[in-house]
């Protein structure tokens, strides 16, 4: 059944273009029942994950390379498996109000999504590393055909471009961390790889394969610096902002980096890496917030910031790898616990805000915070679904936020006892980074509900009369909020049911879901969790009441975007510079590409000579000098190294025809008949042909001038030139075995009855050579009466 | 004499990459010559230059000169020259449709 749960969107993708036939129904309509029967499908799954029983699909695929379709369903994929789908399914019915069925070319909006939807089930529930890779580029691939979704604005390309961009190449990098991994245990199934984890942690390929899967996971799950797309990603359709880009694919890092845990967790890298990254991220995504004025790019580095917060939880949580007893890895392991709960938290209220603030696009016509104002008694039900939203991301009782932000300071404070590291006070870094993110989080919280709702209308600002938005609109926000107060009431109806056995998931092992149990209350006593979280409403409200004041957040200093810049900067720089170094040696000039071939000739033969051992250069058993041959070596020589002073055509043409002749003489004294004679009549025709044409050749000046000399080219030719007489010695000086031509002088009278060998081999034994030999004086027959007699087309 | 030889050929291709390398197209045409020449002659020195007689059986006779680089030989003398009359007439062509005779001169896009 699961590996039909994650098949069904795609084949639903390819049926919803036939949804043109019934152009009267919303194509949302037949959208609906996927997220819906798949949530009810993991729904009926609940009880027996809860008992432990972890469900696995395994479907042979390429099996010679260990790459098969595995899916498993555990308690950290079914929690994923119901977000995608719950959420998906909530999207879905606010997107058949929001968008419009006319003008939106609305089915490939539906195409996409379930692609998505599909992608997204794939990444969760894949076993096997290549199929999640596989899966994992489809949501970069999805998300980026959503961010495009209105493609004839510019910005929206632009932001596709870039979340497409950053995101591949994360995805690339987790790519080869998966190889990696390959390398070191031989199999792709992660259940197989992290039953070899304790093995793994002292191999060299160890900590290149973690940093690059978490590359992988930080680019998609915006953390910083890579953050920088998410942003630019709001420019897609609300809908999709509430789905993909807070509640599901964001999360896609966060699902890896807690199912690489029980590989990579236990290594001090993993603990400081994943922490540090996930409180920067944190601490910049919430202060960045603040500065924001318009509504989506506030949640968008909202977004970013929980999910640092999420990701920071997720490496504190680590910690408990380092213990065996129970107790500690329980007092340690909060913090994975803790994730695990904010992730739900998280998905629920900043879904119903991204859909607030679609509703609020919608009815006043713009999402600019300076225009907004007093929606409150006009839309009470959606400022109200705002306050709770934004109040329970403050963090403020009694919302699910509340707890879950109680138990990230606890993980915050506790993890101060963690003494395996050394750290000492520099411990002290992450609750203290925690708590003022909390501020700037409880200020940007306060910010996004009181300045849209509260204060007085600015009518004459809006575009549109502004009023309550349809039921259909409410409904999906309504739905979440609700979650967010039953979640806060009933903390343990969901801790049983998934919390326990995704925290069992992540932690690896086979922990039984008792030890990782931690009942969830409201109230603690006085703890320093409950006095933190009052520093942050005094700290946060005094702020807030005072934050357009502050120098810090002025405008002209906050709106500097180094990373953007960067970002930018670097893109023109890989153009201006692939650009201007191609221009550099693609010259156009013949003879700088030769140049470059002939010198790459002489390094790699001259380097091949020198540092091979095995070759020498052999002087022994030559032929004895005789005059006559000298003599001949030299006047050819000497005719040779005029050809090149020659101030005249003719005077070169003959040069070399007198070359010619001087190899003629050379094949002679050196026994070869038919060569001499072949030589003579090509070179006399060769010299026939070169002057006939050079009597039609048009007058021109420079080339009776003397020709120009270049010191480059006779260094390079000299070059040449050396080579090639070393590789002659060389070859000469180390040549092992006999020629074969005994058997041709033997045979040739026997076998093929001819006595001259040459031609006996050119016609009998080696005949195809001559065949084609004869071919090619065809074809460059033809070439010539071609070129002569067609396409004659005189100067122009 | 392998070692003269070995030298000549080395002399005959530097000359003809000189060549090669300049502007003028006959120049160039005229330097593949040169490197022609110089690979037959390092055929044939590679195969050894041990004295004997020609490769034609004739009685009384006990040693040859190896007649497989000659075959090896011939073969590249009439395909050097095919490649040769066609690269001489593509020049000519080349001279009469551009009016030129230095090949930078020519606009690589036209």
């Amino acid at each position: 059944m699961l590996h039909i749960a994650i098949l069904i969107p795609f084949l639903w993708a390819a049926l919803i273009p036939l949804m043109r036939w019934f152009s009267r129904i919303h194509a949302g309509w037949a959208v609906l029942p996927v997220p819906v029967a798949i949530f009810a499908y993991l729904i009926s799954q609940m009880s027996q994950i809860g008992s432990g029983e972890n469900i696995v699909v395994e479907i042979p695929w390429m099996p010679d390379l260990g790459i098969n379709l595995s899916f498993v369903l555990d308690g950290w994929s079914l929690l994923f498996g119901l977000l995608i789908s719950g959420i998906g399914a909530l999207v879905v019915w606010y997107s058949m109000f929001y968008m419009g069925k006319r003008t939106d070319s609305i089915r490939n909006f539906y195409v996409y999504l379930l692609l998505f939807m599909g992608a997204m089930l794939g990444v969760v529930f894949s076993d096997n590393l290549m199929v999640l890779y596989g899966f994992w580029e489809l949501t970069s691939i999805a998300s980026f055909l959503l961010i495009a979704f209105w493609y004839r604005r510019e910005r929206s390309r632009y932001g596709a471009l870039k979340s497409m961009l950053i995101t591949v190449f994360g995805g690339l990098a987790m790519f080869a961390g998966f190889n990696l991994l390959y390398a070191m245990t031989g199999t792709y199934s992660i259940r197989e790889i992290a039953a070899q984890a304790s093995e793994l942690v002292d191999q060299p390929l160890f900590l290149p394969a973690m940093i690059l899967v978490l590359l992988g996971a930080f680019t998609k799950s915006a953390q910083f610096p890579f953050h920088i797309w998410l942003p630019d990603a709001m420019e897609a359709p609300t809908p999709v902002s509430a789905y993909l880009h807070s509640a599901t694919m964001v999360k896609a890092g966060l699902y890896l980096v807690a199912r690489m845990s029980p590989i990579f967790a236990g290594a001090t890298e993993w603990f400081w890496i994943v922490s540090l990254t996930g409180l920067v991220t944190l601490t910049y995504g919430s202060f960045k917030a603040i500065r924001q004025t318009d509504l989506k790019a506030l949640l968008a580095y909202s977004t970013i910031s929980q999910l640092g917060l999420i990701m920071s939880l997720l490496g504190v949580g680590s910690a408990a790898a380092f213990y065996t007893d129970a107790d500690q890895v329980a007092w340690f392991g909060l913090a994975t616990t803790a994730a695990v709960f904010h992730l739900i938290n998280h998905a629920v209220f900043k879904g119903s805000l991204f859909m607030v603030v679609g509703i609020v696009d919608h009815e006043t016509g713009t999402r600019d915070l300076r225009r907004l104002g007093g929606l409150m008694k006009l839309m009470p039900i959606t400022s109200a679904i705002a306050l709770i939203g934004s109040f329970s991301m403050a963090g403020l009782p009694p919302f699910s936020g509340f707890l879950s932000k109680e138990m990230f300071f606890t993980a915050m404070v506790h993890i101060l006892e963690f003494d395996v590291l050394n750290a000492g006070s520099w411990m002290l870094l992450l609750p203290i980074l925690a708590w003022i993110a909390s501020v700037f989080t409880f200020v940007y919280s306060m910010i996004l509900v009181f300045k849209t709702f509260g204060g007085k209308l600015k009518e004459n600002t809006l575009d549109k009369k502004p009023h309550e938005a349809s039921a259909g609109l409410l409904a999906s926000p309504i739905l979440l909020v609700s979650l967010a107060i039953v979640f806060a009431f009933m903390p343990n109806l969901l801790a049983y049911n998934l919390i326990d056995p995704a925290v069992a998931a992540i932690r690896g092992g086979g922990v039984d879901f008792e030890s990782v149990h931690v009942s969830i209350h409201f109230w603690h006593g006085w703890t320093p969790e409950l006095w933190m979280t009052i520093g942050v409403v005094l700290l946060g409200t005094l702020l807030y009441r005072t934050y357009t004041r502050f120098k810090l957040l002025d405008r002209e200093w906050s709106n500097r975007d180094t990373l953007n810049r960067l970002y930018n900067g670097l893109l023109s720089l890989l153009e201006n510079g692939g650009r201007r170094l191609t221009d550099l040696y693609m010259t156009g000039s013949v003879r700088h590409y030769l140049i470059y071939i002939l010198i790459f000739f002489i390094a790699a033969l001259c380097g091949t000579l020198v540092f091979s051992p095995d070759i020498r250069l052999g002087m022994d058993n030559y032929a004895p000098i005789t005059f006559y041959e000298v003599a001949l070596v030299v006047v050819m020589l000497a005719t040779a190294a005029a050809v090149p002073f020659a101030r005249s055509r003719v005077n070169a043409i003959l040069f070399t025809g007198a070359v010619g002749y001087m190899v003629t003489a050379l094949f002679l004294i050196f026994r070869a008949p038919d060569l001499a004679l072949t030589q003579m009549i090509v070179e006399t025709v060769s010299v026939v042909l070169f002057l006939l044409c050079f009597k039609f050749l048009p007058k021109l000046k420079s080339t009776k001038e003397r020709p120009v000399f270049k010191w480059t080219n006779l260094l390079v030719a000299g070059g040449v030139g050396v080579t090639v007489t070393l590789i002659a010695l060389a070859s000469m000086g180390s040549s092992p075995f006999e020629p074969i031509s005994t058997y041709f002088l033997n045979e040739s009278y026997k076998s093929a009855g001819g006595k001259n060998v040459v031609n006996v081999i050119l016609v009998d034994f080696r005949g195809f050579d001559t065949l084609f030999e004869i071919m090619v004086l065809g074809v460059a027959s033809l070439g010539i009466f071609g070129l002569i007699k067609l396409g004659v087309q005189t100067t122009p | 004499m392998e070692w003269i030889m070995a030298i000549a050929v080395g002399a005959l291709f530097m000359i003809g990459v000189y060549l090669i390398l300049s502007k003028g197209l006959l120049r160039i045409i005229l330097g593949t010559s040169l490197l022609t020449h110089g690979v037959h002659l390092l055929l044939m020195t590679m195969a050894g230059l041990k004295r004997g007689a020609a490769p034609v059986l004739s009685d009384g006779v006990e040693s040859y000169a190896d007649p497989l680089p000659q075959a090896l030989i011939l073969t590249s003398i009439v395909i050097s020259f095919g490649i040769t009359a066609l690269y001489f007439v593509l020049a000519y062509r080349a001279y009469q449709t551009r009016g030129t005779d230095e090949i930078d001169g020519y606009d690589v896009e036209d």
